[in-house]
């Protein structure tokens, strides 16, 4: 259960009673943001297509290859254990930099 | 939001992938999505924006649509969703005064609150309502949503329990939680208990 659903049921009964629950007191809130931030009436004055029309098209166009390798979402399917054998390498390379011909050798 | 029934079949070509159809369902709900995201972000530039962002997530989400529902409702879930993203992560220039401003500076809410008309000075009565709207935007994206849907916009209760996908209970809830963060950030109003 997420911390949100467990905050909305946590209202118990003497919660219910406290003056925030109070009508008089909601509405007098209520005023006041009115006051404040006046309720909207804004209209949408164009048309939005062309504008959906592009985001489509940059949706569509094909990715550059690093653009799709690194992704956050290429990067977080990796293996935890992958990026441990990394850390490994990278570690042992700094440790003991004549490794490096022997591990390019490898690879 | 209203509701505009849609026929089945072009619904169904919708979630096929129909761009004709989708441009039909686009020029029909766009400006009932934007009504409706703007209510939650009260800015008329990010809520276009954010229209066009509700779109694409919709038609993204096409082939999990179910035809014979109703695409208003489900756009206007995805549009919540959007929107309360949005508020999440956008940090309006009001906020940074808000750290600021110190404590001392508040008016007496009890004088200048809506029920007592007594102060009539006009500078107390800007800074209340600048005081307001600092306290309002420092709440959590979730329960300024609620709150403005239920208390500025007076939506009720069931029509915001849809388009969050929770219960009255938790609209009333998040509710009581608003306030009594805003009574807490404004000071004690006066009350009939106190």
């Amino acid at each position: 259960m997420t911390e949100q659903k467990k905050a909305d049921q946590e209202m118990t009964e003497p919660e219910m009673s406290k003056p925030e629950m109070n009508e008089p007191e909601q509405k007098k809130f209520a005023d006041l943001l009115k006051q404040s931030l006046p309720p909207t009436n804004w209209e949408l004055d164009r048309d939005l297509w062309p504008k959906m029309l592009q985001r489509l098209d940059h949706d569509a166009r094909p990715r550059k290859w690093f653009a799709v390798l690194f992704s956050p979402a290429a990067l977080a399917a990796v293996p935890w254990f992958d990026w441990a054998l990394l850390a490994v390498l990278i570690v042992g390379v700094c440790l003991s930099p004549r490794s490096i011909p022997v591990w390019l050798y490898h690879f | 939001m209203e509701r505009l029934e849609q026929p089945t079949k072009l619904l169904a070509q919708f979630a096929a992938g129909e761009l004709e159809a989708f441009e039909t369902l686009f020029r029909q709900f766009q400006g009932e999505v934007f009504r409706w995201i703007v209510r939650i972000v009260r800015d008329p530039a990010a809520a276009e924006d954010l229209t066009v962002e509700t779109f694409w997530k919709i038609y993204r989400a096409r082939a999990r649509f179910q035809p014979e529902r109703s695409f208003g409702a489900w756009a206007r879930r995805i549009a919540t969703n959007v929107a309360l993203d949005y508020l999440k992560t956008a940090r309006p220039w009001e906020e940074q005064f808000a750290a600021s401003m110190p404590p001392e500076s508040a008016p007496d809410l009890r004088e200048s609150s809506p029920a007592n008309p007594g102060i009539q000075n006009p500078a107390v009565r800007r800074e209340l309502r600048e005081r307001t709207q600092l306290a309002f935007q420092q709440l959590p994206a979730q329960l300024r949503a609620v709150a403005v849907l239920a208390l500025i916009e007076e939506c009720p209760h069931a029509e915001i329990a849809e388009a969050l996908s929770i219960s009255t209970a938790a609209v009333k809830s998040r509710l009581f939680r608003a306030v009594r963060l805003l009574r807490n950030k404004l000071g004690n109003l006066d009350t009939s208990h106190d």
